[in-house]
């Protein structure tokens, strides 16, 4: 009977379904963790006043209640501490503050506070009481000054676009073009002690002209900057906070202000997708614990298309050769195995290889050769979106080989005979025939490859990943393009924000935050390479496949 | 197709017209393909042992014999298909045309060029029609539209298919039935005009309908092509051939005009595999 039982296998469904369950229960329990915890960061809070029984008043967003811990007594986990974030670090010390239930005389939610995004010491919590412009107070009292504050952040948010336009653009352009100057100004002079009999007076005059017209403009710029500064948004608003405290800020400071308490689900909506899109489009503030990830989002794809038009012509090719041309026996057997082995090494090792060969090496050959004039400062000679690319295609390659080469074998042999007998040579039979039959298995492993380049980090940190990149690696200087620029990543921002924060408990959410982009983007970019598979796929349809 | 009766002996319909006119079959021609001791191995087994025989120009030539007896081998070295398989040796002379096919100075390129083979299972490319039909002018190097429409359209009228597919041209020609795409492969084999064409077993995965188009189509290609068909069908050899060949253990057993093959068997062997004793 048990035999019977076991003879048909029944034990073996249930094992192998509960083993798939196993596997998508951990992963589902992983994405929920990191969407709750991710998704409900921007969603505006209401705030809360606490009374405590000395009299003394605390409001802030409450994001934690736990037991309170005290081994051994016997009150051990009986009582409930909440943790609130008050903001106001300027004032407080600290953004968050930890508040024993059993202190709490009494709770209530305030109408009229605002959560106010500024430019530095986190959020202020507080209630709007005077504005003043100049010396002049143009409203006094929350009634009165809350209805104005709308109008006055646009205008503050219209403001810095036009201070950043300057001060990115026009101003960035001249200091590159100083930069430039300068560079060739250094060239000039090694090139006057290599030739000594050489006349450069004219080239120099040339040069020191323009330097000083690039000169006359900076300061021309910089004089317009100053008074658009002076001139923009010259309001300020005074905000009273729970205890008392009252703190001035400048109009041009504030960069979002929202009435906790008051807002309709509408409105909590409305805050919540501007917050997402602050997010995704702007740049980090505040050593990355404010602000956005657009430039982390932009490296990290940039990196992974970089990484792709690496790693597939050489995967490809090394496959190829494996394949098709290698006389198949022990050697090739054995790079092959070296091949396989060579995904399991540690990523940190490919990262100390790429900083002591592409860094290094060829970066430093090449600035020997190409950009003398700027050294000492190295130019390919350190990490940059490039050599992390290259770093991370090598890393990737074992998996793209693998892929391809079972994807070459499972050419049918009818059709490369179909091509020789019609008197093909074997490249045109590869060209034409095989690579396009194995185009799908081979993109399947670049959507592997794809998947452990995006995700990984360790090799990043020493090949050109940097906390805050000032620029971006695309952008309208020429060459546009600038492989040697370092960039941001998402893989390394969620550790930064995670680890190497000053404000860890603030910046917890943006870690989870920062992981859902991370997977979405590693999902599109997988999207769209299955979505290549399967036209191919229709198109090249065999037997095989 | 011809008339067929039912030999008295083996029991094979044979085509009565090619009976009436044994004379004109037995007729010796001018030989196409010459040949001459070959011996094949691979690595330690010997495949082929001592063949020689002559094909002869514009006749179809049927070689029969059980599974493993070595006459897909000795068919596939007359393209240098064995040239793919490692660890063959092949000793002997074969000649298609004059051309020495296994001399080192002769481009196997060129070999194949001038001898197209078909294959048993049928293997167009995942491809269109049209690409498929013109596959081996594209290798060529031919990309003068004009002619590649040309080539295009008399090789599926060759192929008898022209009809069947000159609207759908540009589909894959994976969307045919199993005869249509054995006809596109027969295609893009006579697509550039060969001199000789192999056909490895061409019906053994069709059904009889296939096959008949197909036998019909050999009939009509013989006008122009010397043809050499591997077959497991006896009545398809009796059919279509002019000449058969039987292999045995890798030894060419007997050769000559089909007729005689099937109604006077000279060897024992022979006859006890035309009439069903064994193989």
């Amino acid at each position: 009977m048990l035999r019977k039982y076991l003879s048909r296998g029944e034990p073996l469904v249930w094992f192998t379904g509960s083993a798939l369950g196993v596997c998508l229960l951990m992963i589902g329990c992983l994405l929920l963790v990191v969407l709750v915890n991710g998704l409900g960061f921007f969603w505006p809070a209401p705030l809360v006043l606490v009374t405590l029984q000395d009299g003394s008043k605390a409001l802030g967003e409450i994001v934690n209640r736990e037991a309170v811990p005290n081994p051994g007594q016997p009150d051990h986990l009986l009582r409930h501490r909440i943790q609130l974030k008050l903001g106001n670090r300027d004032l407080l010390g600290s953004d968050f503050r930890w508040i024993d239930e059993a202190q709490i005389a009494g709770r209530e939610l305030p109408k009229g506070v605002y959560y106010v995004e500024r430019r530095e010491y986190g959020p202020l919590l507080g209630t709007p009481v005077t504005l003043k412009e100049g010396d002049a107070v143009k409203a006094s009292g929350p009634e009165q000054v809350a209805p104005l504050l709308p109008r006055i952040i646009e205008q503050a948010a219209r403001d810095r676009a036009a201070i950043e336009k300057i001060e990115k653009g026009t101003i960035g352009t001249i200091n590159y073009q100083i930069e430039r100057g300068r560079l060739v100004a250094r060239g000039l002079d090694e090139l006057a002690k290599r030739e000594p009999a050489r006349d450069l007076s004219a080239q120099r005059a040339k040069l020191e002209q323009q330097l000083a017209e690039q000169q006359r403009r900076y300061a021309a710029e910089q004089e317009r900057l100053e008074k658009l500064r002076q001139s923009a948004s010259p309001a300020r608003v005074t905000f009273r906070t729970a205890d008392g405290t009252e703190k001035e800020l400048q109009a041009l400071e504030i960069y979002r202000a929202y009435p906790a308490n008051d807002l309709t689900l509408p409105g909590r909506a409305a805050v919540y997708a501007s917050r997402l899109w602050t997010f995704v489009a702007e740049d980090p503030r505040e050593s990355n614990t404010e602000g956005g990830i657009f430039p982390a989002i932009f490296g990290t794809v940039m990196m992974v298309i970089i990484m792709t038009i690496a790693v597939v012509p050489l995967g490809v090719l090394a496959a190829l050769y494996l394949r098709e041309y290698a006389k198949q026996g022990p050697l090739v057997r054995t790079v092959r195995i070296a091949v396989n082995n060579l995904a399991g090494v540690p990523s940190i090792v490919f990262g100390v290889f790429g900083l002591g060969f592409f860094v290094y090496f060829v970066g430093g050959t090449i600035d020997q050769l190409f950009f003398r004039e700027a050294l000492p400062t190295p130019t390919y000679g350190t990490g940059g979106i490039l050599w992390a690319s290259l770093t991370l295609a090598l890393l990737a390659v074992p998996v793209v080989i693998v892929a391809s080469e079972e994807a070459l074998a499972a050419v049918p042999r009818s059709m490369r005979e179909a091509s020789l007998a019609m008197g093909a040579t074997k490249f045109q039979t590869i060209l034409r025939v095989v690579l396009p039959a194995a185009a799908p298995g081979i993109l399947t492993g670049l959507i592997l490859a794809m998947a452990r380049g995006a995700g990984e980090v360790a090799p990043l940190m020493l090949t050109g990943v940097v906390k805050l990149a000032p620029q971006l690696p695309l952008d309208g200087f020429f060459p546009f393009f600038h492989p040697d620029r370092k960039f941001m990543h998402l893989g390394f921002h969620i550790y930064d924000v995670g680890f190497q924060s000053p404000n860890v408990e603030a910046a917890k959410p943006m870690v989870y935050t920062t992981t859902i982009f991370l997977l979405i983007i590693v999902m599109l970019l997988n999207l769209t390479a299955i979505v290549v598979r399967n036209k191919l796929r229709r198109k090249y349809q065999t037997s095989a496949f | 197709m011809p008339e067929t009766m039912t030999d008295d002996r083996t029991g094979i319909r044979i085509a009565t017209e090619v009976k009436e006119q044994d004379a004109a079959a037995r007729e010796v021609r001018a030989p196409d393909i010459v040949i001459k001791d070959v011996n094949l191995s691979y690595g330690d087994n010997h495949v082929l042992h001592d063949i020689s025989m002559d094909v002869e120009d514009r006749r179809v030539t049927a070689f029969i014999g059980p599974s493993g007896c070595g006459k897909s081998t000795l068919l596939r070295c007359l393209n240098r298909m064995n040239d793919l398989i490692d660890h063959v040796k092949i000793t002997g002379e074969i000649r298609v045309k004059g051309l020495d096919v296994n001399a080192p100075a002769t481009d196997v390129i060129e070999v194949r060029r001038r001898v197209g083979m078909v294959f048993q299972k049928s293997n167009p490319f995942p491809k269109s029609i049209y690409e498929n039909v013109i596959y081996g002018l594209r290798i060529a190097g031919i990309n003068d539209k004009a002619v590649l429409d040309e080539a295009c359209e008399r090789s599926l009228r060759g192929a008898a298919l022209w009809d069947e597919v000159k609207d759908r041209l540009q589909e894959s020609a994976l969307s045919l039935s199993g005869g249509q795409m054995q006809r596109v492969c027969i295609a893009r084999a006579i697509a550039v005009e060969p001199e000789i064409v192999l056909m490895d077993e061409p019906c053994s995965a069709l059904d009889p309908i296939a096959t008949l188009k197909i036998e019909e189509l050999i009939y009509a290609l013989k006008e122009k092509y010397t043809i050499v068909i591997v077959t497991h069908n006896l009545q398809q050899a009796a059919r279509v051939s002019d000449r058969t060949g039987f292999f045995w253990l890798g030894r060419l057993v007997e050769y000559g005009p089909t007729p005689d093959m099937f109604t006077r068997p000279q060897d024992r062997l022979t006859e006890d595999y035309i009439t069903g004793r064994f193989g």
